[in-house]
């Protein structure tokens, strides 16, 4: 069925009784061409590029719970291609083209949002790191605007400009950037990818990677042994636990993200604004809660919720930024595992096992990537070779030091990025 | 209206408040929902999505549609429930959500298209043309959407956070809650009662069943009498625990001044509590849920138990005729209250066969509500019984679907509910969240005799694990009527049946949410937004779940709950964050020199935490640029004072002080001789560079380490790992002395000559040789003095105890412009450095080497020391690395600008061609002209070589010569001189 | 969550800072080879359960502390201080 406002109509005209299902539930076969572990956002999006790109159609799905349900349906939705670091400049520069053409490809409205994203500067010294990387953008290709504090104020009346602790110095502005509906992005890919012959799989959890000789031969799941000569994983926080069933160690340790979202109100805030001295982003809804986040809850965790701390931490930042929204109420909190790097960058590549690829260490940032990362991932797994836009995000970089990209000059603890 | 003689109200104290600009009365206690429908107003509110008119569902914080604005202005507070938010004298409510007015409101034209607004019809249209999402459909949709509005202006209101520690906290002041508070009192454990209501009891507030042969309300009061006068025992009213955490912490919203007429200013409006206790026991209570039928979203429906609540505990009437439709007996219960209490009864319908209702009620058994009439309020019910279908006149209708114990608190740290079929609802599982106990109703015990029992006992098992000898207390006889019910979720039938009251979610929705495959419950929830309004869910998880499940052929339990999360009640981030607002946010760190310094006018920018001059405007100058030049030229030829305290100052101490050191750093300080300064690198384990500065030896064992500010608390925290994790066996001790000291930087050709004329002990170049140290009094005061240089001159810097910091500098000052020199800020400073090349934080930005600065020789190859070995990763020796350069322009265009990439001459400015970037630019006066510094590919090997400079975003495109990045006096003469 | 340093008592969580595995504990010698360095500079077993791990009590008594905890459940099982650990 293909979508528009015309089906809206017809359906509306005749008791909405002819819809029919965003994909299938099939039973999974005993052996796929390829086979993904992980029905996010990044499993989705690669089975459908596999399918649209290389017309490898023969491909599971395997998603332990509903898809959807990890960290694409838990983020704070922010799309962006503001990165300063070879690597992951061309990578996310690839990937923001991808979601501007995505609901006509998908036939899905994923409401991506380009509304701007600023990213405030509260020092000369902040200020010149982002003169920097707002020429990394403009190298790249992409659009970045370098905003004075006036240029911030006309854009941001709301913020404290009279006493605050940290001054806004300006702000760099990235026009392209936005947000996107999180779940239509899952759903969308899902469905796209299921039109084309992908099987969902879900409820099915995978227990073991069979390896025969040096090279995968399939999985073992809940529901049976699946035969594949190439298997994907991408499982974000999971990646260890998966990883391990291969016999791999990945330079990874899982976090806790938390996110908020307030009651819904009158549209306040237009753009994405993030406090880099107060590790606060935030923006608005289309449904008018405002949708904020902070920095990592610090400590390794699968637990998929935060504590106080970090939560009462990310409302001062919001209220020393922003005093017009203390009297938002905070409807809900939330936590992500999100799969931490050395670097704080993201891992697409071959591992040390014959047709086992890996595609993990997305760190906080993994929502923007979905069909950058699927695009990349679909082409490595088919073709063997990476992707011109994803060439730097190998395992081995941080053994050997070539190619890191430690966008926060953090270094390599994985939970202070 | 009201009912005399009913209602814990003070009708001796009437209170006049404003909806909607019209004066209306109530009493003291009552909510500004009972005050509104004891004066014949239910209309309060419109939906999310169709803008149907809104009456109050509930009684409590749980109510989906009576959201309204209080007060105006800065003060305006939005989405506040009227069934909790108490009247004062003056309020101002406000409906929201509604345009021209809540009477008359234009966007429920929506409810007209609502065949074109079923579940998830957004992700299906508004793709075409790409261009008009951004630009018409999303604006649009935006407008419409939100509730209430924030006032846009800054929230002038105050807020607290505060911590409270307890043995046990109880949560919830009803019959169990009442019962395990006094129990695990009386056994002498400290206990927090926290509440959500303004007052204590709970439903014995509200019911007219009796406890203990006395009215429930009288018997709560007596217990509370007893609690209160225990100096163990806190009572918290007004204080809704909003999450469970980790470790027996919980959060609290504590709504301090919320019912108060004028903020008093010594009050808070609202403080958040972090309470942490040992054991918690959860009396909760249960929530009422409604019924699924057609148009039961009139306003004039709400829950049996809001009416009962209304009728009891405010004596309001909530219509002259009322309609009561159940499955359980509490639907009897209402419809004897209301008659009791003289209301007309117009019908007890019962999905239940074979029941009598109460004697003179006409009732309806094994029969169900299929529709309501009526425009902004109800004024009759559809009754079917059989294939027979009646309509009857009423004004409220009282829904009673069954009780959904109140089981979020178990749920926030990751517990599943079970399934209870008998009781049809979830109830907490054993052990859902550690040290908690559930009681009563929210345990799924719903009579008042099993609340009581369960209260008592759960207090018993808590005092026995905490070592306290607890009695058993003597349980007042109360009702203990068993809980019958019959399922009941949604009445079949054409039309529209609400689930989410608020978000418009209705079982058409859920059905077909089911049909296009989003069987999960989370994927319903998200596709239909069920639950996803300002009440979580409460009103309409259960059923909605139900009817999922009926809808995949599913069981319940096997169907699943979607994840409770915190906060439990919404919280104001005002409250969570209190005190960040303003200056609040970040602690502020002041310089001994500070007072002195801002009395001059120097502006003062952040560093870390800390405050220093950007610098000193003298009489005549207009730019800071004039002022720079002069401090600069100060410097370089009088002498110049700057504050250094902000640096971090680690004092190192025992026999192995100097293994510590060699350890820390690339090179080796055992070598460095007592009295004598070395500058040193400090590695990150990836063997990237963490931080650099100078160590000074004042003794054979004794140290002190210079840190940057930025990296101050980092370095410290590193030695202490270095020490106590990796070499314990070490005998040593640190401290942070940062704050202890107050160290000024004298520099320039005359430094010496000032310090001669102020140190009690004059000193020369032969004691005082470059990078050396020792000890120096100034009127004796003990100081200590380093003669270290990061401006490139002859310089020194001098340390006194912190307490004579403002006195030192003063005199510092004052000689310095008597020998025509001054203060410097922080600009001057830079300048200085930039001429000779010293690195900052600018180019140890965390991702460079030593390699990278062209320190790769001061890794001494003699010893191991941290980020050694992984700084010899070939990745991090490559050649063609960005490494540290000096710029000078030499085409027209003579800015150079940090942030700024660079570019072979004839490449195009685009990634693929990038050779590197300028970190830190200055004027510089000394040499009269630009410098810069910068990275670039194989930059040592490319002195001489032009490159070009361009800066997309400040439209500067620059033609510069690579240089050595030492532009003055390379040789360091004027250090030693 | 709250964490008993073994010289202050249960605290907060919020008065510590965290590093991770106390694998950091074992730092390989210099001559130790690539494999040793890449295992204890990136490489973790991040366990969804019992975990050992390294927490620093910045806000307390500059204790690095050993904790054992679970990371699913987030229950704190146990510490000890680093410097008797790694003795």
């Amino acid at each position: 069925m293909r979508f528009s406002g015309l089906r809206i109509l017809k359906e509306g005209l005749t008791g909405n009784k002819g819809w029919t299902p965003h994909w299938r539930d099939p039973q999974p076969k005993s052996e796929y061409d390829v086979i993904i572990i992980g029905g996010g956002g990044h499993g989705l999006a690669t089975a459908y590029y596999l399918a649209r790109d290389h017309g490898i159609t023969n491909v599971a799905v395997l998603e332990k719970g509903y898809i959807g349900g990890g960290n694409v349906g838990r983020n704070t939705t922010i799309v962006r291609a503001n990165y300063n670091m070879p690597g992951n400049s061309e990578f996310y520069s690839h990937s923001l083209k991808l979601w501007e053409g995505l609901e006509e490809d998908l036939n899905y409205n994923v409401m991506h949002s380009q509304r701007g994203i600023i990213n405030l500067f509260h020092s000369d010294g902040q200020r010149d790191y982002a003169a920097r990387r707002a020429n990394s953008m403009v190298n790249q290709g992409d659009d970045a605007i370098l905003l004075d504090r006036e240029g911030v104020r006309k854009m941001l009346p709301y913020l404290e400009f009279d006493n605050p602790r940290f001054p806004v110095y300006g702000g760099l502005c990235h026009p392209r950037g936005g947000t996107a509906r999180h779940d239509a992005v899952a759903w969308g890919f899902a469905r796209g990818a299921d039109r084309r012959g992908v099987d969902l799989i879900q409820n099915c959890e995978v227990t073991g990677i069979d390896i025969e000789g040096g090279r995968v031969t399939g999985v073992q799941t809940t529901r049976g042994a699946i035969r594949a000569k190439k298997v994907g994983v991408v499982v974000a926080g999971r990646s260890s636990q998966v990883a391990a069933m291969a016999g791999m160690r990945l330079p990874i340790e899982s976090h806790i993200l938390q996110a908020f979202v307030t009651e819904g109100l009158k549209p306040v805030i237009d753009h994405v604004v993030t406090f880099g001295m107060g590790h606060f982003y935030i923006s608005q809804s289309d449904k008018g809660g405002l949708v904020f986040g902070g920095d990592l809850d610090f400590y390794a965790s699968y637990a998929a919720r935060g504590n106080l701390p970090m939560a009462e931490h990310v409302m001062e930042a919001g209220l020393a930024l922003m005093p017009m929204i203390g009297k938002a109420r905070v409807l809900r909190s939330w936590g992500g595992i999100v799969d931490m790097t050395p670097d704080g960058s993201p891992i697409i590549d071959r591992s040390g096992i014959d047709g086992l690829f890996l595609n993990c260490g997305w760190c906080y940032g993994g929502f923007k990537a979905v069909p950058g990362s699927g695009n990349v991932f679909a082409h490595l797994m088919a073709t063997g070779r990476y992707h011109e836009n994803a060439t730097k995000f190998r395992l081995d970089r941080f053994r050997d030091g070539y190619g890191l990209m430690d966008e926060e000059g953090t270094g390599s603890q994985h939970n202070l990025h | 209206m009201r009912v005399q003689g009913r209602g814990l109200i003070d009708r001796n104290t009437p209170v006049s408040f404003t909806f909607d600009g019209v004066a209306h009365e109530g009493f003291a206690g009552d909510t500004v929902a009972s005050a509104l429908l004891a004066g014949g107003v239910r209309l309060m509110g419109r939906s999310f999505k169709y803008h149907r008119p809104r009456g109050p569902l509930t009684a409590g914080s749980e109510e989906p549609n009576a959201l309204v604005t209080i007060g105006r202005g800065a003060a305006a507070d939005p989405n506040t429930r009227a069934t909790v938010q108490e009247v004062f004298e003056g309020l101002e409510v406000s409906s929201q959500n509604r345009w021209p007015s809540l009477g008359f409101d234009l966007m429920s034209v929506n409810d007209l298209f609502a065949p074109f607004l079923a579940a998830g019809f957004y992700y299906k249209t508004f793709m075409w043309p790409r261009a008009f999402w951004e630009k018409l459909y999303e604006p649009v949709i935006r407008r419409a959407a939100g509730l209430g509005a924030l006032s846009g202006q800054p929230n002038e209101d105050r807020y607290e956070r505060a911590w409270a520690h307890c043995d046990v906290l109880v949560i919830g002041s009803g019959p169990a809650g009442l019962m395990a508070a006094l129990t695990a009192a009386r056994a002498g454990l400290d206990v927090i009662l926290a509440e959500e209501d303004a007052r204590m009891g709970g439903r014995c507030l509200a019911e007219r069943e009796e406890v203990g042969g006395r009215p429930a309300h009288v018997w709560a009061g007596e217990v509370l009498a007893e609690l209160g006068a225990m100096p163990n025992v806190r009572l918290m009213t007004r204080t809704t625990v909003t999450g469970a955490y980790d470790g027996g912490t919980y959060g609290a919203l504590e709504r301090v001044s919320h019912h108060l007429p004028a903020t008093d200013p010594r009050r808070p409006r609202e403080c958040f509590w972090r309470i942490a206790a040992r054991r918690t026991i959860l009396c909760a209570g249960a929530l009422e849920r409604p019924v699924a039928f057609r148009n039961n979203d009139r306003p004039g429906v709400m829950t049996a138990g809001a009416v009962r609540a209304y009728l009891n505990r405010w004596g309001v009437a909530t219509g002259k005729s009322v309609a009561v439709f159940g499955n359980t007996d509490d639907a009897h219960r209402t419809a004897r209250d209301l008659a009791d209490a003289g209301v007309h009864v117009a019908a007890l319908i019962d999905t239940r066969e074979g029941v009598t209702g109460p004697a003179g009620i006409p009732t309806f058994s094994g029969s169900v509500v299929c529709n309501t009439g009526g425009g902004k309020a109800l004024d009759s019910i559809t009754i079917r019984r059989g294939g027979r279908e009646d309509r009857i006149a009423a004004d409220c209708l009282a829904i009673s679907g069954g009780w959904n114990p109140t089981v979020h608190l178990t749920c926030h740290m990751n517990a599943r509910p079970r399934w209870r079929d008998d009781i049809l609802s979830f109830v907490p599982a054993p052990d859902a969240v550690p040290g908690m106990e559930a009681a009563g109703a929210c345990n799924g015990a719903f009579s008042t005799a099993a609340c009581l029992r369960e209260g008592a006992e759960a207090a018993l098992r808590v005092a026995e694990a905490l070592g306290a000898k607890a009695a058993a207390p003597e349980l007042p006889p109360a009702e203990d009527d068993p809980y019958r019910i019959a399922a009941l979720w949604h009445v079949p039938g054409k039309g529209r049946a609400w689930l989410d009251f608020q978000n418009d979610v209705t079982v058409k929705d859920v059905h077909q949410a089911a049909v296009e495959n989003f069987r999960s419950v989370e994927h319903m929830k998200r596709y239909t937004t069920q639950g996803m309004a300002t009440d979580q869910g409460k009103n309409s998880n259960v059923a909605a779940l139900a009817i999922l499940a009926d809808a995949t052929g599913r069981g319940i339990p096997e169907t699943g709950t979607t994840t409770f999360r915190p906060p439990y009640v919404p919280v104001s981030i005002a409250a969570m964050g209190a005190g960040a607002q303003g200056k609040g946010f970040a602690p502020q760190r002041l310089t001994t020199s500070h007072k002195a310094t801002t009395e001059r006018g120097a502006p003062m920018i952040e560093a870390g935490l800390w405050y220093r001059p950007s610098y000193f405007p003298a009489p005549g100058e207009t730019t800071w640029r004039q002022s720079c030049d002069r401090e600069v030229a100060m410097v370089r030829t009088a002498v110049g004072i700057c504050d250094v305290s902000t640096l971090g100052k680690i004092d190192i101490q025992g026999p192995d002080a100097a293994a510590m050191l060699d350890f820390v750093y690339t090179n080796s300080f055992s070598t460095l001789a007592e009295g004598r300064v070395r500058y040193g690198l400090m590695l990150r384990e990836d063997g990237h560079v963490m931080d650099d500065g100078t160590t000074a030896r004042l003794g054979d064992q004794h140290f002190v380490m210079t840190t940057t500010t930025a990296a101050a608390g980092q370095v410290m925290k590193h030695l202490e790992f270095v020490h106590q994790c990796l070499r314990p066996d070490w005998d040593l001790s640190m401290i942070s002395v940062t704050e202890q000291w107050a160290q000024f930087a004298v520099a320039g050709p005359k430094s010496r000559e000032l310090l001669n004329g102020l140190l009690d002990q004059p000193i020369d170049d032969a004691t005082w040789p470059f990078m050396s140290c020792g000890k120096i009094a100034v009127q004796g005061v003990e100081g200590r003095l380093f003669r270290i240089s990061f401006s490139g001159e002859h310089a020194y810097e001098i340390a006194v105890p912190a307490r004579f910091g403002d006195s030192l500098f003063r005199l510092l000052v004052a000689r310095a412009e008597g020998m025509g020199g001054g203060l410097y800020g922080m600009e001057a400073l830079n300048v200085l450095r930039i001429e000779k090349g010293h690195i900052t934080h600018a180019e140890i930005h965390g991702r460079t080497t030593a390699f990278d600065i062209g320190m790769q020789r001061m890794v001494s190859q003699k010893k191991d020391c941290i980020g050694k070995t992984m700084s010899e990763r070939p990745g991090l020796m490559d050649g063609g690395r960005e490494r540290l350069v000096g710029l000078r322009p030499v085409g027209a265009v003579q800015q150079l600008i940090a942030g700024a990439h660079l570019f072979g001459m004839d490449d195009a400015p685009v990634r693929v061609n990038d050779q590197g970037y300028i970190t830190s630019t200055c004027w510089s006066p000394t040499l009269g002209g630009t410098l810069a510094l910068g990275f670039l590919k194989r930059g040592p090997e490319r002195y001489g070589e032009t490159v070009k400079m361009v800066d997309h975003v400040r439209g500067i495109t620059a033609v510069c010569e690579v240089v050595n990045p030492v532009f003055f006096d390379p040789e360091g003469g004027r250090v030693r001189g | 969550m709250r964490i008993t340093c073994p010289i202050c008592g249960a605290r907060d969580s919020r008065e510590f800072s965290y590093r991770g595995a106390a694998l950091a504990l074992d730092r390989p010698d210099p001559d130790a080879g690539e494999d040793a360095w890449a295992e204890y500079v990136h490489l973790r077993e991040n366990p969804a359960g019992v975990l050992r791990e390294l927490w620093y009590h910045e806000a307390g008594c500059s204790a690095w502390i050993v904790v054992q905890r679970n990371t699913t459940t987030h229950e704190v099982l146990g510490a000890e201080l680093a410097a008797e650990v790694a003795r």
